[in-house]
């Protein structure tokens, strides 16, 4: 980032390099993990948004006795529990979760004081509901255990949490990003209008407010009112009525200033509004008119006070009606506009990552918490007036019975928003669907990429390109190569390693300490103070502090004392010379990262630091308290002067990278070589790595999924990165290390395919399983009949058929057991009658069952891996059977390396058929030179170079991005073991024996199986099954279908005018069907008969679709009647 | 034959591409030249490896018999696991596949094809595999936590206990891991071997791998002195060249060309690219056999030249059949 510059080297002490500085990560790992934004989010929420959430909701009175009240004193989130009221230990384990598809979920308890009678009573750990706990989160029980421990709990010391497990299913809810709120953004739209808008949030609720000029005159533009507002207007209506005064507060002393805004004056005054009443009876005009009922109307200048105290601008209090911080920020807001008209470089971008919010679990979570809170008191409170009304009760009425009664809202609306991804916000008339999203769990690498998963709420079918860019601001913060292909490209993101996103920090400490630190408040100045000449006007979370004369010293103490540890080390400030203003910020879901603070061209942390830390005395929390590391985000970035390199610091210097490499994200991270790779497959290879098949947690066989893939022999690769150790993949790989060799072979293999080694395949390469789960529920119904499972029934010999051999006395087939298509393996019966009453006395038994087995489909037989019998949280039986099969590569099998460069098997080739080198060694794949050109692979080649150098030196290489093992020393290792220098061997042909004309490029590539298999997808068909409406055949796979004669291929046919195999292939093999045409009136009748002419002569048969007799019939059904004129061919 | 030094009837190593590699003999083949010609050198024999010379034939014929050695010399592997019980982490099929790769030490020739007939004791092998993982209650400690390859328990059938009285049958090697169990675990499993070849399955191939790779000559055609010699011996393995003290020069000189891996490195230098030939003799093989353990090199050479002529018996009658139909129809 900073050019290395010339300056007088005397002048500096030699400091010894600080080489090391990457074990910093290791350490911010440790501390942080890869999903401490979702950890941290929830346990924030659970802390202390919960908190303030009934604070804010805290009292319930009853409309009929005003002596009756109910108050929460206090909320607080348990551990996770049972929620069977029987059970003697309640706590459980995720996993028990998992497998049992219960809802991982903790009691809420409040505490309440309440009147009962006459009496004021206090109850304490009342439950009004429960919340689903994140995993790892600070109620979880994983947090703080022992792998030991954890393994006891089935639980794999290496999965990162940060999900929920919601009836058995894991979600995820994907981090949002949004635009930042209570934030002047100044646009031009696409009409070439310039405008400053702000949407305002808060827990009440969102708006948004725009200043915008029209034909040089300048509104303000809100929802609740009808018609954009003179500006002018709008502040007299705030009470600012002195044309001066407006002037003041927008154009200061500048003159450029007040000429753009005098139209603006002249507007109010033609619209002859001059005073504060003028103004409002003007705006109440105006006013949106809301259906309110029950409520009578309010004059129409009250209500514009009221709009412009509480809905222009929310997140602006305005206490005891001073208007003047209103008025200040909206002066502000027409000089931004002002301002942009006169340079449009001064026009905010919104793509820009400091102007991005990240919303996250926590967050979601609160909205929907405050949702559901407030209309469980409200359905409390309905309640209460009900039985209050009644004049007489038997008993004195206790608000504690209802409370929990009504237990199920809070608990529901949780479950279903998690489980459907249906946010349902009353308050907000939001609606917001596809939050979360199931935890893809095929392999370790595609779940760490979903917690660091960022999706856009960006509409994706809109054709813009900007929110789509890569932004230079994304530096360090998002992954620039994991994102989707596609559709969804560029708006799906991904966080880059040291990533952090904050969490609200409390505003009020941080208002003190900028008036402490000399700032002067704004309600003291007028506005040619404000925008005086050496002025910067300072923000706090986007609302207006006072003015400092002073930026720089005034930056420089208040980090100070953040750099001190006074205040939160996540509060960041920035001066923007532009605007003059310093923005000081401390709201939740901005996206920062640690830095090494640097001094005086001195990094401040030193060997010593580290030399500290890989002792263990030291931690990143002590680097962070001792201040020498500090979190920078977007927006203080773009303030400091970051080095990427130590030998890079220059005098200007604010910060020094602690690794390059930590740009990328934890997907990205697992390729080697990144940097020598064109970027495109960078991205591939982040698409791919999540479909590799390998080991998925320590737990895999634990695991009951509905589809799970494993290898069977996973390594780790000889070229690793960083990143593959910090986030674990060496211990969870996907993939082997083949050995390669780069030439052509046989001619089956262009196109990407590959040539595999068969005795390869025998020993084991690629050899994977895929579990597949089969759930059957032993349901009781309300009548009291009940689901059963038989045992295999008998023929008339005594011997059990084919179908049912599989099945064990307990009518579920046997673990270990083999299962071909068409057996049984849970042999179900359900009761015939489920609706009516079974009479009392009466057997269930005799009322009958019929029949309904699960059946294995599929075309190649599976072995029964587990049978899992227990029961749901509603006590219905639940039975799941996993299913394995193990499968060794065939033709057309999917596999991929580390840099985008997939293939298909093309052909398995004996051992002696493959050529061999000088070691003997003969090539696990074969893979054709011409993936090379086009695709520019060099990091692919550089990995073969350093695996094997690696493979002789015995040990592993690194392939680290921005550096890694260097090809020079690979090649001198290389050369050491008697090999050539760049990698390329002498081999003999396997088939004629002779030496190949060229060197083959040979040595090992870590390769990935991908999921994609052709045992899943191969599919053909002569005859089957036919759709019931149409009588065409079905399709899709999944129906046995046929494969269809498309419109393209139909052209082909018409343009060879092969009209009788047109027919054939249309209708004959199709849904040809034979009709009866009446001549005479053209209709259709039956076989000799015409119903409409009463007669038998005339009728005609004829061949046509069925689809078109449909036709026929369905416009007849709409009063059309279609006629067929036959006449002799 | 060309003399020595010569690039003529020799696979030359170019830095980038390898020239003349498919030799072609001059003169017409006859049994007395050949049979005068022809020599095997034994360089060092193991029961697991062996290193060989074989010079004076031509690749087709060197080829054939890696070829065969690799896929077409019959083993006994264990084909068939019947599982009574497999308590343990790895799953049956994972098992018996490990179980199929373990060589079996015994000479097949002792046994019949079994094909599609019944297991008798003249084509199967019985293993008996019973491995119950516990924690010792004296010692306290786990028992059986590895299975190995010599936990196979042969059970001999019919006349198998008389016919390999002397030679037990068993695993070639005893510390092939098998599975791994915790305590409360067992493998309980029957396990039947037959015959089978390497073509089928690599499990049934006798060797690990077996190869070739030619005699290498290495010319200096210039001298290389002093401090270029020191350079020059660097750029091959050690042992190649070697710098002798010649009438006060230092000189290098090709030592042992056997040794030289053929890295080209030499070509790679300016100074040495005109003055050195890399080339490989076509018909002088250095092969490797490294047997699996199931039979001895020497013996698999053998059975793989045994092999090769009743191909040849094959292809004769076949040829010698062609000819007479052919003189029929003529």
């Amino acid at each position: 980032m900073v050019a290395t510059q010339d300056y007088d080297k005397g002048l500096t002490d030699p400091i010894p390099a600080l080489e090391d500085k990457w074990r910093l990560l290791p350490s911010f790992l440790q501390v942080k993990g890869l999903v401490k934004q979702h950890l941290d989010s929830y346990n924030y929420f659970v802390d202390q948004e919960l908190q303030q959430i009934v604070e804010a909701n805290q009292r319930i009175s009853s409309d009929v006795d005003p002596n009756f009240y109910l108050k929460y004193l206090n909320i607080r989130l348990g551990m996770p529990e049972r929620s069977d009221p029987l059970a003697v230990d309640k706590s459980y384990t995720p996993h028990e979760c998992r497998l049992r598809d219960l809802t991982y979920a903790a009691n809420i308890y409040v505490d309440i004081e309440y009147v009962r009678g006459r009496q004021i009573v206090i109850r304490r750990g009342v439950p009004i509901g429960r919340m689903p706990v994140m995993l790892r989160s600070s109620h979880c029980v994983l947090t703080g255990k022992t792998d030991d421990e954890l393994a006891t709990m089935q639980e794999c010391p290496l999965d990162p949490g940060g999900y929920f497990i919601v009836n058995g299913t894991e979600k995820v809810i994907l981090i949002q990003e949004q635009l930042s709120k209570n934030r002047i953004i100044v646009e031009k739209d696409s009409k070439g209008i310039i405008q400053a808008s702000v949407t305002s949030s808060t827990h009440e609720r969102k708006s948004k407010t725009n200043v915008l000029v029209k034909n040089d005159r300048i509104y303000l533009r809100h929802n609740s009112v009808t018609e954009d507002i003179p500006i002018v207007v709008i502040f007299k209506a705030m009470g600012i009525t002195a044309d001066q005064e407006i002037t003041l507060l927008v154009c200061g002393a500048d003159k450029s200033y007040l000429e753009k805004f005098a139209p603006s004056l002249e507007e109010a005054s033609r619209l002859e509004v001059f005073t504060q009443k003028q103004a409002l009876d003007y705006i109440g005009s105006k006013v949106k008119q809301t259906q309110r009922f029950m409520t009578a109307r309010k004059p129409p200048a009250e209500e514009a006070l009221e709009i412009l105290a509480t809905v222009v601008l929310a997140h602006l209090p305005v206490q005891r009606l001073n208007f003047r911080p209103k008025c200040m920020f909206i002066g502000v807001m027409v000089r931004r506009v002002i301002a942009t008209l006169q340079d449009e470089s001064l026009l905010d971008d919104r793509d820009f990552v400091g102007n991005k919010r990240l919303e996250l679990a926590g967050q979601l979570l609160s909205l929907l918490f405050e949702d559901l809170f407030k209309k469980f008191n409200f359905d409390l409170k309905l309640n209460i007036d009900k039985v209050l009304k009644k004049p007489s009760r038997t008993q004195e009425f206790d608000v504690y019975t209802q409370l929990q009664m009504h237990g199920d809202h809070i608990t529901g609306g949780f479950v279903r928003a998690i489980a459907t991804g249906n946010w349902v916000l009353k308050r907000f008339k939001m609606e917001r669907a596809g939050i979360t999203h199931v935890l893809s769990r095929l392999s370790y690498i595609s779940a760490l990429g979903m917690m660091t998963r960022i999706s856009s709420q960006f509409e994706k079918t809109r054709k813009v390109s900007g929110p789509r860019a890569l932004q230079p601001s994304q530096w360090g913060m998002l992954c620039p190569s994991d994102t989707p292909e596609g559709e969804a490209c560029g708006l799906v993101k991904n966080l880059a390693l040291m990533t952090h996103i904050t969490t609200d920090v409390d505003e009020n400490p941080i208002r003190r300490l900028v008036f402490v630190l000399g700032v002067e408040d704004i309600n003291l100045l007028a506005g040619t103070e404000l925008y005086g000449k050496h002025a910067y006007v300072v923000f706090l979370n986007g609302e207006l502090l006072g003015i400092t004369r002073d930026p720089q010293r005034f930056v420089a103490l208040f980090r100070q004392v953040r750099r001190a540890g006074r205040i939160s080390p996540f509060i960041s400030i920035y001066i923007n010379s532009h605007h003059r203003n310093v923005h000081i910020a401390s709201d939740g879901g901005r996206i920062c990262r640690p830095l090494i603070i640097v001094d005086n061209r001195r990094p401040r942390v030193q060997p010593k630091h580290i030399q500290m830390m890989s002792e263990g005395s030291m931690a990143f929390d002590d680097f962070l308290e001792q201040g020498l590391v500090e979190y920078l985000d977007v927006n203080e970035e773009n303030d400091s002067n970051i080095a990427l390199y130590e030998k890079e610091i220059i005098p200007e210097t604010t910060h020094l990278e602690i690794e390059p490499f930590t740009i990328l994200g934890a997907v990205a991270g697992l390729i080697p070589y990144p940097h020598h790779n064109q970027s495109p497959r960078n991205t591939y290879q982040c698409a791919m790595g999540k479909q590799a098949i390998g080991a998925i947690a320590y737990n895999q066989l634990n695991r009951i999924d509905t589809l799970l893939y494993l290898l069977v022999y996973p390594q780790q690769p000889m070229v690793k990165t960083k990143t593959i150790e910090l986030i674990k993949y060496d211990k969870l790989p996907a993939g082997q290390n083949a050995t390669v060799a780069v030439m052509s072979y046989s001619g089956y293999d262009i196109e990407d395919a590959l040539v595999l080694n068969k005795a390869g395949l025998d020993r084991g390469f690629g050899r994977c399983q895929v579990m597949r789960k089969q759930t059957a529920l032993i349901r009781r119904y309300p009548n009291g009949m009940f689901d059963r499972v038989a045992d295999p029934p008998r023929d008339a010999n005594n011997e059990i058929p084919f179908k049912f051999q599989k099945l064990d006395a307990d009518g579920i087939a046997a673990v270990g057991d083999r299962v071909f298509p068409g057996q049984v393996y849970i042999n179900k019966q359900t009761p015939v009658n489920t609706n009516a009453d079974i009479g009392i006395g009466q057997n269930p038994l005799e009322t009958g069952f019929k029949p309904s087995p699960m059946t294995y489909k599929g075309l190649e037989p599976s072995y029964v891996d587990k049978v899992l019998f227990t029961n749901t949280e509603s006590e219905q039986a639940l039975v799941k059977i996993l299913f394995r099969q193990t499968r060794r590569p065939e033709l057309g099998d999917k596999f991929s390396s580390r840099h985008g460069q997939k293939g298909v098997c093309g052909i398995i080739v004996p051992q002696e058929d493959m050529p061999f080198s000088l070691q003997g060694i003969t090539p696990d794949i074969i893979m054709n030179p011409h993936g090379f050109p086009s695709r520019m692979t060099v990091g692919k080649m550089i990995e073969l170079l350093a695996g094997k150098a690696g493979v002789f030196k015995g040990e592993l290489q690194y392939g680290t991005a921005f550096g890694g093992s260097k090809v020079e020393d690979m090649s001198r290792i290389l050369i050491d073991h008697g090999f050539e220098y760049s990698g390329k061997d002498y081999l003999t042909s396997g088939v004629t024996g002779e030496p190949l004309s060229a060197y083959i490029f040979f040595g090992p590539i870590y390769y990935q199986k991908l999921k994609h298999m052709v045992m899943d997808k191969m599919h053909a068909r002569a005859r089957g099954p036919r759709a019931l409406l149409t009588r065409q055949p079905t399709e899709g796979r999944s129906r046995e279908g046929g494969l269809r004669l498309g419109e393209m291929e139909r052209d082909c046919l018409i343009g060879h005018g092969a009209s009788r195999l047109l027919l054939e292939r249309l209708m004959v093999s199709s849904d040809a069907f034979e009709i009866h045409v009446c001549q005479t009136c053209g209709l259709l009748g039956y076989k000799g008969w015409c119903q409409r002419c009463h007669s038998s002569v005339h009728m005609a048969p004829m061949t046509i679709p069925y689809a078109a007799k449909l036709l026929f019939q369905e416009l007849q059904s709409m009063n059309i009647a279609p006629r067929l004129i036959l006449e002799d061919f | 034959m060309s003399p020595v030094g010569s690039t003529e009837g020799k696979i030359v190593l170019e830095s980038d591409h390898v020239n003349n590699r498919h030799h072609e003999s001059t003169e017409a083949w006859s049994l007395q030249t050949f049979a005068k010609s022809f020599s095997i050198d034994i360089i060092r024999v193991s029961c697991r490896a062996m290193e060989f010379d074989m010079i004076n034939i031509e690749a087709p014929i060197a080829n054939a018999i890696r070829r065969i050695l690799m896929a077409e010399i019959p083993t006994m592997a264990i084909e068939t696991v019947f599982m009574m019980q497999n308590t343990s982490v790895i799953h049956d099929e994972v098992l018996a596949h490990r179980l199929g790769l373990i060589p079996i030490k015994v000479d097949p020739t002792q046994f019949q094809w079994r094909g599609d007939a019944e297991a008798t004791d003249l084509n199967t092998i019985v293993f008996k595999l019973n491995a119950d993982c516990y924690i010792d209650s004296e010692t306290n400690k786990v028992v059986n936590a590895s299975v190995y390859s010599r936990d196979l328990v042969w059970e001999p059938k019919g006349n198998q206990a008389v016919q390999f009285e002397k030679n037990p049958i068993r695993a070639a090697y005893k510390s092939i891991l098998i599975a791994k169990m915790r305590p409360g675990q067992s493998i309980q499993a029957e396990l039947h071997c037959q015959k089978g070849i390497g073509r089928d399955h690599a499990k049934f191939s006798p060797v690990a791998t077996a190869y070739y790779r030619l005699m290498p000559e290495i010319v200096i055609k210039e001298d290389i002195t002093n401090e270029d010699a020191d350079k020059f011996a660097k750029c091959f393995v050690p042992g190649v060249i070697k710098v002798v003290k010649e009438r006060g020069v230092r000189k290098a000189k090709v030592d042992n060309p056997r040794l030289c891996t053929m890295s080209r490195e030499a070509l790679r230098h300016d100074e040495f690219k005109d003055k050195v030939k890399l080339m490989h003799k076509p018909t002088h093989f250095i092969f490797n056999v490294e047997s699996t353990g199931a039979m001895t090199p020497p013996e698999l050479m053998l059975h793989a030249v045994k092999r090769l002529m009743r191909k040849c018996q094959i292809v004769q009658a076949a040829l010698a059949q062609l000819n007479q139909s052919g003189e029929h129809e003529a």
